[in-house]
Protein backbone atom coordinates (compact mmCIF):
# COMPACT_ATOMS: atom_id res chain seq x y z
CA UNK A 1 0.00 0.00 0.00
CA UNK A 2 1.30 3.33 -0.87
CA UNK A 3 2.45 5.41 2.06
CA UNK A 4 0.98 8.74 2.66
CA UNK A 5 3.16 11.68 2.24
CA UNK A 6 1.66 14.32 5.30
CA UNK A 7 2.08 18.08 5.43
CA UNK A 8 3.23 19.14 8.64
CA UNK A 9 -0.41 20.53 9.40
CA UNK A 10 -2.16 17.01 8.27
CA UNK A 11 0.25 15.51 10.62
CA UNK A 12 -0.19 17.33 13.68
CA UNK A 13 -4.00 16.81 12.94
CA UNK A 14 -2.81 12.71 12.47
CA UNK A 15 -1.22 12.71 16.13
CA UNK A 16 -3.67 14.59 17.87
CA UNK A 17 -6.40 12.08 16.65
CA UNK A 18 -4.76 9.22 16.99
CA UNK A 19 -5.93 8.40 12.95
CA UNK A 20 -4.84 9.51 9.79
CA UNK A 21 -6.47 12.78 8.36
CA UNK A 22 -5.79 14.78 5.16
CA UNK A 23 -6.42 18.10 3.92
CA UNK A 24 -10.04 18.91 3.21
CA UNK A 25 -11.62 16.50 6.15
CA UNK A 26 -13.85 18.20 8.57
CA UNK A 27 -13.05 17.12 11.64
CA UNK A 28 -13.45 17.15 15.47
CA UNK A 29 -10.79 18.18 17.82
CA UNK A 30 -9.97 18.48 21.40
CA UNK A 31 -7.29 21.24 21.51
CA UNK A 32 -4.71 21.24 23.88
CA UNK A 33 -5.57 24.25 25.78
CA UNK A 34 -7.56 27.86 25.14
CA UNK A 35 -5.69 31.24 25.05
CA UNK A 36 -7.84 34.24 26.40
CA UNK A 37 -7.19 37.86 26.29
CA UNK A 38 -9.02 40.81 28.40
CA UNK A 39 -9.74 41.84 24.61
CA UNK A 40 -12.13 38.82 24.19
CA UNK A 41 -12.07 36.82 27.01
CA UNK A 42 -15.23 38.21 28.91
CA UNK A 43 -17.07 37.35 26.03
CA UNK A 44 -16.04 34.28 26.26
CA UNK A 45 -17.17 34.37 29.86
CA UNK A 46 -20.04 35.01 28.89
CA UNK A 47 -21.01 32.47 26.20
CA UNK A 48 -19.45 30.26 28.23
CA UNK A 49 -21.99 30.69 30.85
CA UNK A 50 -24.77 30.06 28.71
CA UNK A 51 -23.48 27.33 27.32
CA UNK A 52 -22.36 25.50 31.00
CA UNK A 53 -23.28 25.16 34.13
CA UNK A 54 -19.58 23.00 34.79
CA UNK A 55 -15.96 23.37 34.55
CA UNK A 56 -14.02 23.89 31.53
CA UNK A 57 -13.21 20.67 29.74
CA UNK A 58 -9.86 22.75 28.27
CA UNK A 59 -8.19 24.77 30.49
CA UNK A 60 -8.13 28.10 30.15
CA UNK A 61 -4.94 30.11 30.20
CA UNK A 62 -5.91 34.05 30.56
CA UNK A 63 -3.49 37.00 29.73
CA UNK A 64 -4.16 40.55 30.74
CA UNK A 65 -2.51 42.36 27.91
CA UNK A 66 -5.17 44.02 25.83
CA UNK A 67 -5.76 47.41 28.62
CA UNK A 68 -2.96 46.67 31.44
CA UNK A 69 -2.19 48.48 33.33
CA UNK A 70 -6.08 49.17 33.78
CA UNK A 71 -7.09 52.65 32.36
CA UNK A 72 -10.61 52.16 32.96
CA UNK A 73 -12.37 50.89 36.00
CA UNK A 74 -14.47 48.51 32.81
CA UNK A 75 -11.50 46.83 32.15
CA UNK A 76 -10.38 46.95 35.82
CA UNK A 77 -13.62 44.53 37.09
CA UNK A 78 -13.47 42.62 33.92
CA UNK A 79 -9.86 41.38 34.61
CA UNK A 80 -11.22 40.51 37.92
CA UNK A 81 -13.90 38.08 36.49
CA UNK A 82 -11.45 36.58 34.32
CA UNK A 83 -9.50 36.01 37.24
CA UNK A 84 -12.29 34.26 39.23
CA UNK A 85 -13.28 32.10 35.57
CA UNK A 86 -8.81 30.76 35.20
CA UNK A 87 -9.17 29.74 38.81
CA UNK A 88 -12.39 27.69 38.59
CA UNK A 89 -11.59 26.34 35.78
CA UNK A 90 -8.18 25.03 36.68
CA UNK A 91 -6.35 27.06 34.26
CA UNK A 92 -3.64 29.80 34.30
CA UNK A 93 -4.29 33.70 35.11
CA UNK A 94 -1.20 36.15 34.17
CA UNK A 95 -1.56 39.78 35.53
CA UNK A 96 -1.29 43.13 33.61
CA UNK A 97 2.41 43.47 33.02
CA UNK A 98 3.19 39.59 32.15
CA UNK A 99 3.13 40.13 28.48
CA UNK A 100 1.15 39.59 25.33
CA UNK A 101 -0.47 36.17 25.57
CA UNK A 102 1.39 34.92 22.75
CA UNK A 103 4.54 35.66 23.89
CA UNK A 104 3.47 34.57 27.10
CA UNK A 105 2.15 31.48 25.55
CA UNK A 106 5.75 30.99 23.41
CA UNK A 107 7.80 31.00 26.85
CA UNK A 108 5.51 29.12 29.60
CA UNK A 109 2.91 26.62 27.32
CA UNK A 110 3.23 26.13 23.77
CA UNK A 111 4.81 22.48 22.65
CA UNK A 112 5.46 21.29 18.81
CA UNK A 113 2.89 19.09 17.70
CA UNK A 114 0.05 20.86 20.16
CA UNK A 115 -3.60 22.14 19.11
CA UNK A 116 -4.46 25.66 20.29
CA UNK A 117 -7.30 27.31 19.85
CA UNK A 118 -7.41 31.46 20.81
CA UNK A 119 -9.67 34.08 21.36
CA UNK A 120 -6.96 36.69 19.81
CA UNK A 121 -6.34 36.08 15.83
CA UNK A 122 -2.36 36.36 16.54
CA UNK A 123 -2.74 32.89 18.20
CA UNK A 124 -1.21 31.97 14.94
CA UNK A 125 2.19 33.16 16.38
CA UNK A 126 2.64 29.40 17.87
CA UNK A 127 2.99 28.18 14.48
CA UNK A 128 6.29 28.70 15.11
CA UNK A 129 6.89 26.04 17.14
CA UNK A 130 5.51 23.77 14.84
CA UNK A 131 2.21 23.44 16.65
CA UNK A 132 -0.71 24.15 14.96
CA UNK A 133 -2.20 27.69 16.77
CA UNK A 134 -5.34 29.52 15.24
CA UNK A 135 -7.58 32.39 15.99
CA UNK A 136 -11.59 31.99 16.85
CA UNK A 137 -14.10 34.21 18.07
CA UNK A 138 -15.43 33.77 21.81
CA UNK A 139 -18.63 31.69 21.04
CA UNK A 140 -16.37 29.17 19.72
CA UNK A 141 -13.71 29.63 21.95
CA UNK A 142 -16.80 29.18 24.58
CA UNK A 143 -18.34 26.35 22.75
CA UNK A 144 -14.20 24.58 22.91
CA UNK A 145 -14.30 25.14 26.40
CA UNK A 146 -17.37 23.20 27.30
CA UNK A 147 -17.37 20.42 24.96
CA UNK A 148 -13.96 20.06 24.99
CA UNK A 149 -13.76 20.26 21.66
CA UNK A 150 -14.47 22.13 17.94
CA UNK A 151 -14.79 21.50 14.59
CA UNK A 152 -12.53 22.57 11.74
CA UNK A 153 -11.26 21.49 7.99
CA UNK A 154 -8.22 20.43 7.73
CA UNK A 155 -6.72 22.87 5.71
CA UNK A 156 -4.64 22.69 2.51
CA UNK A 157 -0.80 24.10 2.96
CA UNK A 158 0.95 26.52 1.14
CA UNK A 159 4.54 26.33 1.18
CA UNK A 160 6.43 28.66 1.07
CA UNK A 161 10.36 28.10 0.61
CA UNK A 162 12.97 30.92 2.43
CA UNK A 163 16.13 30.46 0.75
CA UNK A 164 19.38 33.04 1.24
CA UNK A 165 20.64 35.01 3.47
CA UNK A 166 18.56 38.43 4.29
CA UNK A 167 20.59 41.65 3.33
CA UNK A 168 21.64 43.88 5.93
CA UNK A 169 19.41 46.10 7.16
CA UNK A 170 15.84 43.71 5.93
CA UNK A 171 14.76 41.58 8.57
CA UNK A 172 11.99 38.77 9.33
CA UNK A 173 9.42 41.39 9.07
CA UNK A 174 10.22 42.26 5.37
CA UNK A 175 9.50 38.64 4.98
CA UNK A 176 6.13 38.89 5.74
CA UNK A 177 5.34 42.15 3.94
CA UNK A 178 7.32 40.70 0.89
CA UNK A 179 4.69 37.59 1.29
CA UNK A 180 1.95 40.50 1.44
CA UNK A 181 2.94 42.15 -1.73
CA UNK A 182 2.79 38.39 -3.60
CA UNK A 183 -0.23 36.89 -1.83
CA UNK A 184 -2.28 39.85 -0.97
CA UNK A 185 -4.36 39.74 2.43
CA UNK A 186 -6.48 37.47 1.78
CA UNK A 187 -4.37 35.44 -0.16
CA UNK A 188 -4.31 32.54 1.64
CA UNK A 189 -7.24 32.40 3.24
CA UNK A 190 -8.52 29.15 4.71
CA UNK A 191 -4.79 27.71 4.32
CA UNK A 192 -1.94 26.66 6.41
CA UNK A 193 1.30 28.34 5.16
CA UNK A 194 4.24 26.20 6.06
CA UNK A 195 7.78 28.25 5.80
CA UNK A 196 10.69 25.81 5.29
CA UNK A 197 13.89 26.85 3.27
CA UNK A 198 17.60 27.13 3.64
CA UNK A 199 16.95 30.32 5.72
CA UNK A 200 15.52 28.49 8.45
CA UNK A 201 19.82 27.84 9.69
CA UNK A 202 19.71 31.58 10.59
CA UNK A 203 16.01 32.51 11.48
CA UNK A 204 15.69 32.49 15.15
CA UNK A 205 12.57 31.58 17.21
CA UNK A 206 11.73 35.31 17.46
CA UNK A 207 12.13 35.92 13.44
CA UNK A 208 9.87 32.79 13.24
CA UNK A 209 7.39 33.99 15.62
CA UNK A 210 7.10 37.16 13.45
CA UNK A 211 6.76 35.11 10.46
CA UNK A 212 4.41 32.93 12.16
CA UNK A 213 2.49 35.63 13.56
CA UNK A 214 1.31 38.03 10.39
CA UNK A 215 0.69 35.11 8.41
CA UNK A 216 -3.44 35.50 9.85
CA UNK A 217 -2.70 39.22 7.45
CA UNK A 218 -2.71 37.01 4.53
CA UNK A 219 -5.82 35.38 5.39
CA UNK A 220 -4.44 32.03 6.71
CA UNK A 221 -5.37 29.15 9.64
CA UNK A 222 -2.15 29.19 11.07
CA UNK A 223 1.67 29.80 10.04
CA UNK A 224 3.92 26.68 10.50
CA UNK A 225 7.52 25.99 11.04
CA UNK A 226 8.87 22.56 11.81
CA UNK A 227 10.02 22.29 15.25
CA UNK A 228 14.04 21.74 14.94
CA UNK A 229 17.29 22.32 17.15
CA UNK A 230 16.26 26.45 16.93
CA UNK A 231 13.35 25.17 18.68
CA UNK A 232 14.51 23.07 21.40
CA UNK A 233 17.31 25.90 22.22
CA UNK A 234 14.43 28.20 22.84
CA UNK A 235 12.53 25.95 24.80
CA UNK A 236 15.87 25.04 27.16
CA UNK A 237 16.09 28.53 27.52
CA UNK A 238 12.85 28.64 29.59
CA UNK A 239 13.60 25.39 31.05
CA UNK A 240 11.13 23.53 28.90
CA UNK A 241 13.26 21.01 26.82
CA UNK A 242 11.15 18.17 28.04
CA UNK A 243 8.28 19.30 26.02
CA UNK A 244 10.41 19.40 23.15
CA UNK A 245 9.79 16.47 20.01
CA UNK A 246 10.52 16.98 16.48
CA UNK A 247 8.30 17.73 14.00
CA UNK A 248 8.31 18.16 10.33
CA UNK A 249 6.63 17.13 6.98
CA UNK A 250 7.07 14.86 4.81
CA UNK A 251 9.12 14.79 1.73
CA UNK A 252 6.75 15.35 -1.12
CA UNK A 253 4.14 15.90 0.64
CA UNK A 254 1.14 17.48 -0.70
CA UNK A 255 1.13 20.82 -1.69
CA UNK A 256 -1.77 22.93 -3.40
CA UNK A 257 1.06 25.80 -3.73
CA UNK A 258 4.72 26.17 -3.65
CA UNK A 259 6.52 29.70 -3.51
CA UNK A 260 9.98 30.57 -3.38
CA UNK A 261 11.81 33.66 -2.01
CA UNK A 262 14.89 34.43 -2.60
CA UNK A 263 15.99 36.68 0.34
CA UNK A 264 19.08 37.89 -0.68
CA UNK A 265 17.25 40.03 -3.02
CA UNK A 266 14.65 41.41 -0.57
CA UNK A 267 14.68 45.15 0.30
CA UNK A 268 13.15 47.02 3.63
CA UNK A 269 9.22 47.40 3.21
CA UNK A 270 6.33 49.65 4.34
CA UNK A 271 3.10 48.98 4.58
CA UNK A 272 0.98 52.28 3.94
CA UNK A 273 -2.13 53.06 5.25
CA UNK A 274 -4.74 51.72 5.63
CA UNK A 275 -4.27 48.17 4.43
CA UNK A 276 -1.61 45.24 5.10
CA UNK A 277 -1.64 44.98 1.37
CA UNK A 278 -0.70 48.41 0.33
CA UNK A 279 3.02 47.27 0.01
CA UNK A 280 5.98 50.08 -0.82
CA UNK A 281 9.42 49.84 -1.69
CA UNK A 282 11.09 52.15 1.10
CA UNK A 283 12.59 54.37 -1.20
CA UNK A 284 9.03 54.96 -2.95
CA UNK A 285 7.88 56.46 1.06
CA UNK A 286 11.60 57.87 2.29
CA UNK A 287 10.79 61.18 3.75
CA UNK A 288 7.19 60.70 4.75
CA UNK A 289 7.06 62.71 8.09
CA UNK A 290 6.18 61.22 11.17
CA UNK A 291 5.06 61.81 14.86
CA UNK A 292 5.03 58.16 16.95
CA UNK A 293 7.41 54.91 16.03
CA UNK A 294 6.08 52.50 18.22
CA UNK A 295 8.39 49.57 18.33
CA UNK A 296 6.80 46.72 20.62
CA UNK A 297 3.69 44.12 19.89
CA UNK A 298 3.58 40.41 19.19
CA UNK A 299 5.07 40.80 15.69
CA UNK A 300 8.35 42.95 16.97
CA UNK A 301 8.43 43.35 21.10
CA UNK A 302 11.04 40.60 21.28
CA UNK A 303 14.57 41.10 22.61
CA UNK A 304 15.99 40.85 19.19
CA UNK A 305 13.88 43.68 18.16
CA UNK A 306 14.58 45.99 21.54
CA UNK A 307 18.34 45.22 20.59
CA UNK A 308 18.11 45.68 16.95
CA UNK A 309 16.43 49.23 17.56
CA UNK A 310 18.67 49.73 20.50
CA UNK A 311 22.33 49.16 18.47
CA UNK A 312 20.43 51.59 15.69
CA UNK A 313 20.02 54.05 18.39
CA UNK A 314 22.74 53.88 20.94
CA UNK A 315 24.60 57.14 21.42
CA UNK A 316 21.82 58.85 19.04
CA UNK A 317 18.82 60.96 20.02
CA UNK A 318 15.29 60.82 18.21
CA UNK A 319 14.06 64.08 16.52
CA UNK A 320 12.75 65.92 18.69
CA UNK A 321 8.54 66.18 16.80
CA UNK A 322 9.11 61.87 17.51
CA UNK A 323 7.71 59.86 20.46
CA UNK A 324 9.43 56.74 20.41
CA UNK A 325 7.31 54.28 22.17
CA UNK A 326 8.80 50.59 23.16
CA UNK A 327 6.70 47.96 24.68
CA UNK A 328 8.49 44.90 25.40
CA UNK A 329 6.35 41.61 24.43
CA UNK A 330 6.24 40.30 27.99
CA UNK A 331 8.14 40.72 31.50
CA UNK A 332 10.84 38.06 30.39
CA UNK A 333 11.44 40.02 27.59
CA UNK A 334 11.70 43.25 29.45
CA UNK A 335 14.13 42.17 31.93
CA UNK A 336 16.37 40.24 29.45
CA UNK A 337 16.93 43.78 27.67
CA UNK A 338 17.57 45.44 30.68
CA UNK A 339 20.40 43.13 31.54
CA UNK A 340 21.72 43.19 27.74
CA UNK A 341 21.71 47.34 28.26
CA UNK A 342 19.12 47.41 25.39
CA UNK A 343 16.79 49.23 27.27
CA UNK A 344 19.74 51.67 28.54
CA UNK A 345 20.49 52.59 24.96
CA UNK A 346 16.33 52.66 24.33
CA UNK A 347 16.01 55.29 26.90
CA UNK A 348 19.14 57.54 26.31
CA UNK A 349 17.86 57.94 22.91
CA UNK A 350 14.96 59.47 24.03
CA UNK A 351 12.66 56.24 24.26
CA UNK A 352 9.55 55.63 26.36
CA UNK A 353 9.00 52.30 27.31
CA UNK A 354 5.92 50.72 28.67
CA UNK A 355 4.86 47.87 30.45
CA UNK A 356 4.65 44.92 28.71
CA UNK A 357 1.43 44.12 27.04
CA UNK A 358 -0.34 44.79 23.67
CA UNK A 359 0.50 48.73 24.35
CA UNK A 360 -0.66 51.13 21.88
CA UNK A 361 -1.41 48.52 19.00
CA UNK A 362 -4.47 48.13 20.00
CA UNK A 363 -6.04 51.73 19.98
CA UNK A 364 -6.80 52.15 23.99
CA UNK A 365 -4.14 53.78 25.56
CA UNK A 366 -0.18 54.08 25.87
CA UNK A 367 0.11 56.16 22.11
CA UNK A 368 -3.02 56.71 20.81
CA UNK A 369 -2.55 59.23 18.00
CA UNK A 370 -3.73 62.63 17.29
CA UNK A 371 -5.63 63.88 13.98
CA UNK A 372 -3.06 63.58 11.30
CA UNK A 373 -0.55 62.30 12.50
CA UNK A 374 1.27 59.62 11.01
CA UNK A 375 2.91 56.54 12.87
CA UNK A 376 5.94 54.12 11.66
CA UNK A 377 5.09 50.83 13.51
CA UNK A 378 6.65 47.32 14.05
CA UNK A 379 3.36 46.04 15.02
CA UNK A 380 1.33 43.75 12.33
CA UNK A 381 -2.08 45.76 11.20
CA UNK A 382 -2.57 49.27 10.06
CA UNK A 383 -6.60 49.21 9.63
CA UNK A 384 -7.72 52.83 10.29
CA UNK A 385 -9.02 53.52 13.55
CA UNK A 386 -6.41 50.57 14.67
CA UNK A 387 -4.32 52.86 17.05
CA UNK A 388 -7.40 55.14 18.66
CA UNK A 389 -7.80 57.19 15.78
CA UNK A 390 -9.53 56.93 12.46
CA UNK A 391 -7.65 60.47 11.30
CA UNK A 392 -4.43 59.21 11.83
CA UNK A 393 -1.93 56.78 9.79
CA UNK A 394 -0.32 54.11 10.36
CA UNK A 395 2.89 52.42 8.21
CA UNK A 396 4.15 49.49 9.05
CA UNK A 397 8.18 48.37 9.01
CA UNK A 398 10.88 46.51 10.76
CA UNK A 399 12.34 47.65 14.14
CA UNK A 400 15.55 48.47 12.28
CA UNK A 401 13.64 50.70 9.65
CA UNK A 402 11.40 51.77 12.49
CA UNK A 403 14.63 52.54 14.99
CA UNK A 404 16.70 54.88 11.64
CA UNK A 405 13.44 56.76 11.15
CA UNK A 406 12.74 58.11 14.66
CA UNK A 407 16.02 59.45 14.68
CA UNK A 408 15.45 61.49 11.58
CA UNK A 409 11.72 62.51 11.97
CA UNK A 410 10.59 60.93 8.66
CA UNK A 411 10.66 57.16 7.07
CA UNK A 412 14.86 56.32 6.73
CA UNK A 413 15.95 53.41 4.54
CA UNK A 414 18.26 51.64 7.16
CA UNK A 415 20.51 50.60 4.58
CA UNK A 416 21.82 54.59 3.76
CA UNK A 417 22.44 55.29 7.67
CA UNK A 418 23.88 52.22 9.46
CA UNK A 419 25.44 53.63 12.04
CA UNK B 1 -36.37 28.07 6.14
CA UNK B 2 -35.50 32.04 7.53
CA UNK B 3 -37.21 34.91 4.51
CA UNK B 4 -34.90 37.67 3.60
CA UNK B 5 -37.46 40.34 3.01
CA UNK B 6 -37.34 43.44 1.35
CA UNK B 7 -35.07 45.92 2.61
CA UNK B 8 -32.57 48.72 1.86
CA UNK B 9 -28.86 48.17 1.07
CA UNK B 10 -26.25 49.98 2.74
CA UNK B 11 -23.13 49.91 0.62
CA UNK B 12 -19.57 49.69 1.63
CA UNK B 13 -16.12 49.09 0.12
CA UNK B 14 -13.35 46.48 0.18
CA UNK B 15 -11.21 45.00 3.20
CA UNK B 16 -14.12 46.38 6.13
CA UNK B 17 -11.79 45.58 8.86
CA UNK B 18 -13.55 44.89 12.71
CA UNK B 19 -11.64 48.16 13.53
CA UNK B 20 -13.85 50.02 11.36
CA UNK B 21 -16.99 47.56 12.63
CA UNK B 22 -15.66 47.97 16.23
CA UNK B 23 -12.78 50.43 17.05
CA UNK B 24 -10.59 49.62 19.85
CA UNK B 25 -11.20 52.69 21.57
CA UNK B 26 -14.75 52.09 22.03
CA UNK B 27 -13.63 48.57 24.00
CA UNK B 28 -14.59 49.59 26.93
CA UNK B 29 -17.95 49.21 26.13
CA UNK B 30 -17.22 45.42 25.05
CA UNK B 31 -19.81 43.96 27.94
CA UNK B 32 -22.60 45.82 26.89
CA UNK B 33 -23.19 44.51 23.69
CA UNK B 34 -26.22 47.28 22.83
CA UNK B 35 -24.38 49.99 23.86
CA UNK B 36 -21.58 49.21 21.41
CA UNK B 37 -23.75 48.42 18.52
CA UNK B 38 -24.91 52.87 18.51
CA UNK B 39 -21.35 52.88 17.47
CA UNK B 40 -21.68 50.46 14.66
CA UNK B 41 -19.58 50.25 11.45
CA UNK B 42 -18.56 54.32 13.12
CA UNK B 43 -15.05 54.29 11.05
CA UNK B 44 -16.58 53.26 7.86
CA UNK B 45 -19.08 55.80 8.05
CA UNK B 46 -19.99 58.12 11.16
CA UNK B 47 -23.76 58.42 10.66
CA UNK B 48 -24.84 54.93 9.49
CA UNK B 49 -26.03 53.94 13.45
CA UNK B 50 -28.65 56.42 13.17
CA UNK B 51 -29.62 55.71 9.54
CA UNK B 52 -29.99 52.38 9.32
CA UNK B 53 -33.76 50.58 9.95
CA UNK B 54 -33.98 46.53 11.06
CA UNK B 55 -34.06 44.46 7.86
CA UNK B 56 -31.44 46.42 6.21
CA UNK B 57 -28.39 45.10 4.35
CA UNK B 58 -24.72 45.84 4.97
CA UNK B 59 -23.57 45.18 1.42
CA UNK B 60 -19.75 44.93 0.66
CA UNK B 61 -16.82 44.18 -1.54
CA UNK B 62 -13.85 41.66 -0.98
CA UNK B 63 -12.93 40.59 2.40
CA UNK B 64 -15.21 42.01 4.76
CA UNK B 65 -14.59 41.95 8.59
CA UNK B 66 -10.85 41.68 8.05
CA UNK B 67 -8.97 41.54 11.18
CA UNK B 68 -9.41 40.65 14.89
CA UNK B 69 -11.30 37.84 16.08
CA UNK B 70 -13.47 40.26 17.72
CA UNK B 71 -17.10 38.36 17.44
CA UNK B 72 -18.45 41.68 18.78
CA UNK B 73 -17.69 42.87 15.25
CA UNK B 74 -20.37 40.31 14.29
CA UNK B 75 -22.83 40.91 17.08
CA UNK B 76 -23.15 44.80 16.61
CA UNK B 77 -24.00 44.27 13.23
CA UNK B 78 -26.97 41.79 14.15
CA UNK B 79 -28.01 44.03 17.36
CA UNK B 80 -28.45 46.73 14.64
CA UNK B 81 -30.87 44.83 12.76
CA UNK B 82 -28.91 44.07 9.56
CA UNK B 83 -30.67 40.86 8.34
CA UNK B 84 -27.73 39.56 6.33
CA UNK B 85 -24.33 41.14 5.21
CA UNK B 86 -23.39 40.40 1.35
CA UNK B 87 -20.19 40.84 0.07
CA UNK B 88 -17.77 39.20 -2.64
CA UNK B 89 -15.50 37.36 0.22
CA UNK B 90 -15.57 37.45 3.66
CA UNK B 91 -12.49 36.97 6.27
CA UNK B 92 -12.21 33.41 7.94
CA UNK B 93 -12.86 34.16 11.47
CA UNK B 94 -15.36 36.43 10.46
CA UNK B 95 -17.47 34.44 8.42
CA UNK B 96 -17.73 31.97 11.58
CA UNK B 97 -17.91 34.08 14.12
CA UNK B 98 -21.03 35.55 12.10
CA UNK B 99 -22.52 32.25 11.49
CA UNK B 100 -21.82 31.21 15.19
CA UNK B 101 -24.75 33.98 16.24
CA UNK B 102 -26.80 33.55 13.79
CA UNK B 103 -26.35 36.22 11.21
CA UNK B 104 -25.97 35.30 8.07
CA UNK B 105 -23.24 35.86 5.62
CA UNK B 106 -24.38 35.79 1.76
CA UNK B 107 -21.57 35.69 -1.12
CA UNK B 108 -22.24 37.19 -4.13
CA UNK B 109 -20.82 39.65 -6.76
CA UNK B 110 -21.77 42.94 -5.25
CA UNK B 111 -20.35 45.20 -8.34
CA UNK B 112 -23.91 46.53 -9.50
CA UNK B 113 -25.60 47.31 -5.74
CA UNK B 114 -25.75 50.92 -4.64
CA UNK B 115 -27.14 52.44 -0.93
CA UNK B 116 -30.60 52.91 -1.36
CA UNK B 117 -31.84 49.38 -3.66
CA UNK B 118 -33.92 46.97 -2.32
CA UNK B 119 -32.58 43.77 -1.83
CA UNK B 120 -34.37 40.29 -1.18
CA UNK B 121 -32.90 37.12 -0.72
CA UNK B 122 -34.13 33.66 -2.41
CA UNK B 123 -32.21 31.43 -0.46
CA UNK B 124 -33.76 28.51 -1.82
CA UNK B 125 -32.77 30.02 -5.28
CA UNK B 126 -29.65 31.18 -4.40
CA UNK B 127 -30.59 34.67 -5.60
CA UNK B 128 -30.19 38.27 -4.55
CA UNK B 129 -33.08 40.34 -6.48
CA UNK B 130 -32.17 43.90 -6.73
CA UNK B 131 -34.92 46.39 -7.15
CA UNK B 132 -37.60 43.74 -7.65
CA UNK B 133 -36.03 43.22 -11.13
CA UNK B 134 -32.62 42.14 -11.18
CA UNK B 135 -31.27 39.12 -9.99
CA UNK B 136 -27.71 38.08 -9.11
CA UNK B 137 -26.66 34.77 -7.93
CA UNK B 138 -25.17 33.98 -4.59
CA UNK B 139 -23.81 31.24 -2.06
CA UNK B 140 -25.03 31.03 1.25
CA UNK B 141 -22.97 29.08 3.96
CA UNK B 142 -23.23 24.85 3.63
CA UNK B 143 -21.48 22.10 5.81
CA UNK B 144 -21.71 22.59 9.69
CA UNK B 145 -22.16 26.49 9.30
CA UNK B 146 -25.51 25.83 7.62
CA UNK B 147 -26.69 23.89 10.26
CA UNK B 148 -25.50 26.00 12.92
CA UNK B 149 -27.29 29.19 10.98
CA UNK B 150 -30.57 27.03 10.81
CA UNK B 151 -30.28 26.46 14.78
CA UNK B 152 -30.06 30.27 15.06
CA UNK B 153 -26.37 30.01 15.99
CA UNK B 154 -23.90 27.51 17.86
CA UNK B 155 -25.14 27.55 21.28
CA UNK B 156 -29.04 26.61 20.40
CA UNK B 157 -27.14 24.37 17.56
CA UNK B 158 -25.00 22.59 20.24
CA UNK B 159 -28.02 22.61 22.54
CA UNK B 160 -30.22 21.15 20.46
CA UNK B 161 -27.73 18.34 19.19
CA UNK B 162 -25.70 17.70 22.19
CA UNK B 163 -22.57 18.63 20.08
CA UNK B 164 -21.34 19.56 17.16
CA UNK B 165 -23.35 17.75 14.35
CA UNK B 166 -21.16 17.74 11.52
Amino acid sequence: MKKIKFTLTEKIFSQRLGRNVVAGESILVSPNRCLMTDGNGPLVVKKFKELSDGIAKVKPVIVVDHHGPSPRMEYSNEAVELKKFAESNGGWFFKAGTGICHQVHAEKFVCPGDVVLGSDSHTVLAGAFGAFATGMGATDIAAALATGQTWMVVPSSIRVHLNGELPLGVTSKDINLHLLRLLGNSGATYKAIEYTGSALRYLTMSDRMTISNMSVELGAKVGLFEADEVTFEYLKHFGREDSFRPMCSDPNANYEREIFIDCSQLEPLIAKPHSVENIMDISDVIGTEIHQVYIGTCTNGRLEDLEQAASILDGNTIHPDVRLIVTPASHAVYQAALKSGAIEKLVGAGAVITSPGCGACVGIHMGVLADGENCLSTQNRNFKGRMGNPDSSIYLSSPITAAVSAIYGKITDPREVRT
Amino acid sequence: MIAFNKGKAWMFGDNISTDLIVPGRLSHLRSNLPELAKHVLEDADPTFAQKVQVGDYVVAGENFGTGSSREHAAHVIKLAGIKAVIAKSFARIYYRNASNIGLWLITADTETIKTGDTIEIDLKGSRIIVNGTDSILCHIPDGILLNILLDGGLIPHLQKNGGFAL
